[in-house]
Order: structure tokens, then C-alpha cells, then sequence
């Protein structure tokens, strides 16, 4: 298939013809698509299996109960309101990020990238810490915060900080290389055609990358709904009030209540797959767009 | 910083976004990870390598390392075979497998955790047949190889993936007509061509698996000295209220991971240049942004 271009893949399978020179021979083919069964089925779809089946061992109204459950209930409705912060408020930070990184050149620039790339390659649990050593009892502004009675660490502020924190990256990681293949001509010709700089950017920017956009928003919230490490540093595991599902998870399997556990588990897992799914047709619709503006230029320069 | 414009620009914008880039970044990332090292150093030097020379930090250490390089070793030969089989071949399922590759993207770490916990603990689908053979797979090392095999294996194969992609065929055909066999051309001109993105995801792999927490908790059974990793020691000494030992252990982490990054973006430099000489001269491509595609996710 390497080398090849047409939309549909070149099917080498069924052509009768014998192994070409610089492919491998069916058997080989054969014994390293099995091995790669094999594997992936282990690791990736047998842990998928296992959620449901736990979660499903008792019957479908013991699965049901176990997330209309009091607790249960809270923690789905914070980890719904820590995604609804945090999520929207990268969104904004990785649009602006990307349009001062990729439009323009300043000094500085790969150590800007740097510093944003930064929260993806610091382990979770030292992401909740430093928010612990600010905000905390003991923390630099922690004294002053105690006198004016904010709470930040163990409530909610903490995990929407720590959850902003761990998904920081995401919209601007996938902007930034759209921003800057796509180039700044288009934005050029529309204020020499006297558009303002706002309506340039909602009429050309942005739906020029609509897709790669919805892609940054969907890993960023899957993310942030699914944080465990950080949140479970800053929460506190204040049943009812500061748990977020992953840190219910935890506490229901804790407390050797598997069903239960799996059940909330479960709900993470299908928005785990509606994940991959959206991903993959966002890839797809993207993949399209991209076909769809070369045949507009090579149309363009016929 | 002061900021001078390079080039000029009619595009407008510039130092609202880059003024409201700034001011975020350092609200949510520079301020607070600058606060750690703050802290740290109103530590004392002894105390501070009291703490991180510990034996229980060492023995921590010991794990999270080895465990990591070992899964990100078996990442590395199975995330090479996943995606030849997924770039290369054309068979019922393909398109499902690749895509599943990114579910330890996607998948909360808790319930990876959880859920492979249960397939290798004693009574488990798969633990049920390690015990016959007197190996245990839930709550020992292994247990921490298996999470973080789990969770490395999109890193490596989604750096090599679109390296094998974009190889020449005509490369292949090459060594093919000049009387190579298929194994000659797959180790003498495809290994050299992804040795740089395989090494990239490795680091990848590794860097994610040094922070991982919430998988490993609960498949690991937390024994210190046995099967505790260093994220969990800082865990531990927060929850004993030892603030100092687990910011002096968060800053070895924190020195640890920038090295990595460091590492990575190296790596990577190495890896993109490589595959533009590859090209023919002419072909232009952005330049990647890309430093390091660490989610470290928990």
C-alpha cells in the first residue's frame, strides 16, 4: 500500500499474482497479522471485555442502580462541571496560543512552545502537588487564602485547577501545526479585502481547521473527565462533594464493590469509545478537507 | 521578556494572543511548578538527600524505572509489528485495530487500572492461568510492567506509523532489483529509516510510564520497598503530612521529566531531519511543531 496515493487503497489481497518482491510472503503475513491479534486483544480489547463483564455480572438493574445512586450521582455531575470549566477555558487559551505562534514570528517562540508542552511531561500526581504547595494549608499562599476562608485544596477550585493543569496542551498541541501548514495568505487577502481582524478569523480561520479543532476539544475533555492522578491529589475524597468519577471508581473498588465500581467505570469506558470514534471520523472529514483544497488549487492553477 | 516582531505582519492580534498566551501560562503552569521548586529550596541540602536517597526512594526508583523501561522495550518490538501490520497489510479488521490503538489514550487511567487488576489477579481470565504456572501477575512487578505496557503502546506506534507511511517504496523496489531478500530490505534500509521514530516513541513510552499513577495503583499492591513507585511515595508522604519529603521527591520527578523532554526533542529533531534528506529535494513540508506528545495521564 506504501507509495500508493488512491483514496481507496490499492487491495493487494485475492490478486492472484505471487508475493511481489517487496512484499512478504502470505505466510509471513498471515503469522505477524495473527501475532498482532493476539496482542492487541490481550492489552487493548480483553480490559474493555472486563469492565462490562464485571459491571454487568449481577444484572442489568444491579448495573443501573449503581450509578443512579446518590454518590454516584454527585460525582458524575462534577466531573460533568470540571470538564464544562476546564475544557472551554483551553479551548480559548490553545486558539490564542496558536494564533500568536503560528502567525507571527518573535524571539522566543520554540521556548514558548516548550513551556506549553510542559504539563504533558510532568506525572500527574506531582500536577495535583504543586497546586497542593500554592493553594494548600501549607502553601506559599495558603495563610492568606485561610483568612479570607477560600477553600481551594480538598473542593472543587483545586480539581478544576489541577484538571486545566493535565489537559493544558491538548487544543494548542493540535492548532498549532494546522495553523502553520495552512499558512496566513487566505487571513492577508480577506484584510486587504477590508474585513475586520475578528470577522477574518470566524470566517476563514476557523473553519479551515473546524475539524482539527473538534479533535484538540474531544482528547482534551476525555481527558479531563478521566484525570485521576492530579484529582486525586487536590480532592480530598470528600464522598458526595469533591469526588469525580474516576475518584468514585477507586473508592467503590476500595470497598470491594465490584459491580458497582465497573458500573461507573463502564460509563468512562463508552465515553473512552465515543472518543475513538469521533476521532476517527474527525480524521476522516479532515482527511477529506485536505483532498478537497488540493483539488481546489490544482483546479485553481488549470 | 521583551518581544520583538521578526517579521511584519497585516495579520492583527499579536500581542492580544500572545499577552493572553503569556499571562495563562503563567498562571496555571509557570507560577505553580516554579512554587514546587520554591519550596524545595527551603530545604536544607541534607535534608533534602535524606529524603530522596532514602532506601524506600531508591527502591522506588528502582521500580518505576526498570518497570518502565521494560514496557516501553516490549512497546518497542510490539508497537513496531502493530504498525507495519496496520500501515502495510490490507485484511477484515484493520481499520478497527488501528483505531483501538488510541483507547489507553482515551481510557481513564482508574479503569485501565481496575480493569486489568482483575484480568491477572489470582482468579482472574488471564491470572487464573500465570498461577498455575506459579507466576503472579496482579500485585507484583510484573503487575507494574503490565499497566505500563498498557498504557505506552499508542506512543510508539503512532510515531512509527506515519514514518512507515510516508517511506519510498520505489527504496524497497530498489534493494529488491539489485538482488536483496525481503529480510535484507527490511533490516538494511527500512530499520535505518524508522530507527529515529522508534527511539522517539521509546522515550515517549518511557517518559509517560515514569509518571503513571493511576493504572499502577491498583495492580501493583503498593509493598514498600517491593512494589511501590515513586508517584506513590509522593502520595504517601502527602497523606502522612510530610510536605518536604514529598516536595524533595517531586523535584527529582520534576528534574527527571524535563530531562526526558529534553531528550525527546532532540530526538525528534533527529528523527524529522532524517526523513526530509530522505525526501527529494523540493518537497516541502511544515516544519512540525511537535517537542513531546507526553499526556501523562493518570
Amino acid at each position: 500500500m506504501a507509495g500508493t496515493t488512491t483514496p481507496n487503497g490499492r487491495r493487494t489481497r485475492g490478486m492472484g499474482s505471487t508475493a511481489r518482491a517487496t512484499s512478504e510472503s502470505w505466510i509471513v503475513r498471515c503469522v505477524l497479522i495473527g501475532i498482532t491479534f493476539l496482542f492487541l486483544g490481550l492489552f487493548l480489547f480483553m480490559p474493555l471485555a472486563v469492565v462490562f463483564a464485571t459491571a454487568l455480572q449481577k444484572g442489568v438493574s444491579a448495573y443501573v442502580a449503581s450509578f443512579t445512586e446518590h454518590d454516584a450521582i454527585a460525582a458524575i455531575r462534577l466531573t460533568l462541571l470540571t470538564a464544562g470549566i476546564a475544557v472551554p477555558l483551553n479551548l480559548v487559551f490553545g486558539v490564542a496560543a496558536a494564533w500568536a505562534i503560528a502567525k507571527f514570528e518573535f524571539v522566543g517562540k520554540s521556548l514558548l512552545i516548550t513551556f506549553i508542552d510542559l504539563p504533558f511531561s510532568v506525572s500527574p500526581v506531582v500536577s495535583g502537588l504543586i497546586y497542593v504547595l500554592m493553594f494548600g494549608l501549607q502553601g506559599l499562599l495558603g495563610p492568606w487564602l485561610a483568612k479570607h476562608h477560600i477553600k481551594v485544596i480538598f473542593a472543587v477550585p483545586g480539581i478544576v485547577l489541577a484538571t486545566i493543569f493535565v489537559t493544558f496542551p491538548f487544543v494548542a498541541r493540535e492548532l498549532i501545526p494546522l495553523f502553520q501548514a495552512q499558512g496566513s495568505e487566505e487571513e492577508e487577502a480577506a484584510l486587504t479585502l477590508g474585513a475586520s481582524g475578528w470577522q477574518t478569523f470566524f470566517r476563514i480561520t476557523l473553519p479551515n481547521v473546524k475539524w482539527g479543532l473538534l479533535y484538540g476539544v474531544i482528547l482534551c475533555n476525555a481527558r479531563a473527565m478521566g484525570e485521576f492522578g492530579a484529582v486525586s491529589v487536590v480532592s480530598g475524597h470528600i464522598r458526595g462533594l469533591t469526588n469525580t468519577m474516576p475518584l468514585h471508581v477507586e473508592i467503590l473498588y476500595n470497598e470491594y464493590e465490584f459491580v458497582a465500581a465497573f458500573a461507573v467505570a463502564s460509563l468512562l469506558a463508552l465515553l473512552a469509545l465515543l472518543t475513538l470514534v469521533l476521532k476517527s471520523v474527525v480524521e476522516w472529514r479532515s482527511k477529506r478537507q485536505a483532498q478537497e483544497n488540493e483539488m481546489d488549487w490544482s483546479a485553481a492553477i488549470a | 521578556m521583551k518581544v520583538t516582531l521578526k517579521q511584519k505582519s497585516i495579520l492583527p492580534g499579536f500581542g492580544l494572543t500572545l499577552g493572553f498566551t503569556i499571562l495563562y501560562l503563567s498562571l496555571f503552569v509557570l507560577i505553580p511548578l516554579s512554587a514546587t521548586f520554591l519550596k524545595a529550596s527551603s530545604l536544607s541540602w541534607t535534608q533534602f538527600w535524606h529524603t530522596v536517597s532514602s532506601p524506600r526512594a531508591v527502591a522506588s526508583y528502582r521500580l518505576s524505572f526498570g518497570a518502565s523501561f521494560t514496557a516501553a522495550a516490549i512497546n518497542l518490538f510490539f508497537g513496531v509489528l502493530v504498525a507495519w501490520v496496520v500501515v502495510r497489510y490490507r485484511f477484515a479488521g484493520r481499520r478497527l485495530l488501528d483505531a483501538m490503538v488510541d483507547l489507553p489514550f482515551a481510557l481513564p487511567t482508574a479503569v485501565a487500572g481496575i480493569a486489568l487488576t482483575t484480568i491477572y489477579a489470582k482468579n482472574g481470565w488471564v491470572g487464573h492461568y500465570l498461577d498455575q504456572l506459579g507466576i503472579r501477575g496482579a500485585y507484583s512487578p510484573l503487575g507494574v510492567v503490565i499497566a505500563l505496557t498498557f498504557i505506552g503502546l499508542p506512543f510508539v506506534v503512532r510515531t512509527i506509523q506515519p514514518v512507515l507511511e510516508d517511506l519510498d517504496h520505489e527504496v524497497e523496489e530498489a534493494a529488491a532489483s539489485l538482488g536483496a531478500n525481503r529480510w535484507q530490505t527490511f533490516s538494511r534500509v527500512i530499520v535505518p529509516a524508522i530507527i529515529p521514530a522508534t527511539l522517539t516513541g521509546f522515550a515517549l513510552a518511557f517518559a509517560r510510564a515514569v509518571g503513571e499513577y493511576g493504572s499502577v495503583v491498583f495492580i501493583s499492591g503498593n509493598m514498600p520497598m517491593h512494589t511501590e513507585i515513586t508517584p506513590l511515595l509522593i502520595i504517601t508522604k502527602l497523606e502522612q503530612y510530610d510536605y518536604a519529603g514529598a516536595t524533595a521527591i517531586a523535584v527529582v520527578m520534576l528534574v527527571v521529566s524535563f530531562t526526558l523532554l529534553l531528550a525527546i526533542n532532540l530526538l525528534q529533531k533527529w528523527s524529522t531531519q532524517r526523513v526530509r534528506s530522505g525526501r527529494s529535494a523540493g518537497a516541502e513540508t511544515p516544519e512540525p511543531v511537535s517537542s513531546a506528545l507526553i499526556p501523562q495521564e493518570s
